[in-house]
């Protein structure tokens, strides 16, 4: 479980983030929404430690983080699996290598068990056999699903997911929200997915937190999303023609 | 002065919460081959021409029947060794691997792949710099070493091609009154420029923020920064040292 407490962050004078709190449950996929630019990325950055907030706390499991000292930090951060928003491969590194690596470094598993986990994890994102690829080689869709594979190689307590499937075709997206989904219910892990995509949003959105200009909007599940009441977010819901259809019935 | 405070405390924090030793050891063998190949063709075509150009040069000033031809080569061994080896190829070398350095940090920056080594918990600073500085530090040194045999190499050719002193005078002069202090000198100032070089690059590209023009524009000034650091050095030790 994560918890955050009224998190605060400005850049320069610009206010990104104004007093965010809320808790993200262990065992089933916890979303953030909104338009672009609302500061979601920021905030799973303000969670995981790597933009430090400036006012707020963040709970890992009741262990406070971002005031805790580096031991705690390090000990937490090993148990955090995150797909960045464009991949974040090392593009100096093959795709296996990518996928190993938190297993090279967290780790002092055996060689070639940390090669079957390897090979487990890119086949369950459907990318068996591309191991010897570079990130340069492969696309931009395939680059996101190894970086869902490096992100779940270690079998994090902790599964942090920025936009996993923008750039995906539909048919795949629903593979990763799926995958994401099932990797957080065997596991009982704590998910947090940051999306815009509304098919997501019907598909795992068990918890949805709706941000709006750096402020939480609406909280809730999937099923109360058609009744809101609330303006800004039935904009954002009903932006999508699909979904206007849909309201409509 | 803000700029020169981060930048210590950057370096600072290259030491502290660092992986395993064979970890840095294997990188840091990965930086030395990627340094020393990467750069071994300029500074050895870049040194073989000043020590030529030098030799000519010297020559050409050298018109009075009262100084005897072998000061042409006593004058390219300490120029090249005190100044032109260590100096003016730390120039050539913060072009070459100092902007390198620079706009790989600043990509990995950009495309995220920092984020993602501290969000494994990694000191990324120290993680991709260390190992960047030892193989500077380590490398450097050694193409000066041959930037400097070079140079007395080509100033031996360009005296015999152009007859303007024979080979005997050359290695006369070459080894006339020699202080192997100059070369103790030269080595010091390849290790501080090393460092130099290869620290103010990756401080430049660590801190890079923006997309693929700010890194453009981190691996120019990292240059220009190197450049200016290393002039500054040079005064600095040859004032100290000399
Ligand atoms: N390091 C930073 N320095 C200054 N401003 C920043 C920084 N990071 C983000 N911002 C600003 O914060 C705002 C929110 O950015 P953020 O990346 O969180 O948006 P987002 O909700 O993730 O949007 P998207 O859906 O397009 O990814 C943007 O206006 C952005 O310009
Ligand atoms: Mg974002």
């Amino acid at each position: 479980m994560i918890r955050i407490e009224n998190i605060h962050k400005s850049f320069e004078d610009k206010q990104i983030l104004r007093g965010i709190s809320g808790t993200f449950e262990k065992g089933k996929p916890n979303l953030i929404i909104g338009s672009s630019g609302t500061g979601k990325s920021v905030l799973l950055k303000c969670i995981v430690g790597l933009i430090p907030p400036d006012e707020g706390l963040v709970y890992f499991d009741d262990k406070e983080f971002t005031h805790a000292n580096r031991d705690v930090k390090t000990e937490v951060r090993r148990e955090i699996g995150m797909l960045f928003q464009g991949g974040a491969l090392f593009d100096s590194k093959t795709v296996e290598q990518n996928v190993m690596f938190p297993l090279d470094v967290l780790t002092k598993m055996p060689k070639g068990e940390k090669l079957d986990r390897v090979n487990f994890c890119l086949e369950r994102v459907g990318l068996a056999g591309q191991n010897h690829k570079m990130p340069s080689e492969i696309s931009g869709g395939m680059k996101k699903r190894v970086g869902i594979a490096r992100a779940i190689v270690n079998n994090s307590q902790y599964l942090f997911c920025d936009e996993p499937n923008s750039g995906l075709d539909p048919q795949t997206s629903i593979l990763i929200d799926d995958l994401i989904m099932e990797i957080t219910e065997e596991y009982n892990i704590t998910t947090i997915v940051v999306t815009h995509d509304m098919n997501s949003v019907l598909g795992i959105g068990e918890n949805i937190m709706f941000l709006y200009k750096g402020k939480k909007l609406w909280e809730g599940n999937k099923n109360d999303l058609m009744n809101t009441g609330v303006k800004e977010f039935d904009e954002f819901v009903f932006a999508n023609k699909v979904m206007q259809k849909l309201k409509h019935l | 002065m803000e700029t020169i405070g981060k930048y210590f405390i950057f370096l600072g924090s290259l030491f502290v919460n660092r992986e395993s030793f064979k970890t840095y050891f294997k990188l840091t063998i990965d930086e030395c081959v990627s340094i020393g190949i990467g750069s071994i063709f300029l500074v050895a075509l870049v040194s073989f021409f000043i020590g030529a150009v030098t030799t000519i040069q010297t020559a050409y000033n050298l018109v009075s029947p009262l100084i005897p031809n072998y000061v042409i080569s006593l004058v390219v061994r300490d120029m090249t060794i005190l100044e032109l080896a260590p100096t003016i190829i730390a120039v050539i070398y913060a072009g070459k691997v100092g902007s390198s350095m620079a706009s790989g940090l600043g990509t990995m920056r950009i495309s995220e792949q920092i984020d993602a080594l501290q969000v494994m918990g990694i000191n990324s600073a120290s993680y991709l710099v260390l190992p960047k500085i030892l193989g500077s530090v380590l490398m450097y040194p050694m193409l000066v070493i041959i930037a400097g045999l070079l140079s007395i190499v080509g100033g031996y050719l360009a005296g015999l091609m152009t007859d303007v002193i024979t080979p005997t005078q050359y290695i006369y002069g070459i080894r006339f009154e020699f202080n192997e202090y100059t070369v103790t000198f030269a080595l010091i100032k390849s290790f501080v420029f090393a460092f130099l070089v290869a620290s103010i690059s990756s401080f430049k590209g660590y801190y890079t923020t923006g997309g693929a023009l700010e890194v453009g524009r981190a691996s120019t000034s990292a240059v220009t920064q190197s450049v200016i650091a290393i002039l500054l050095a040079d005064y600095l030790l040859a004032q100290l040292l000399l």
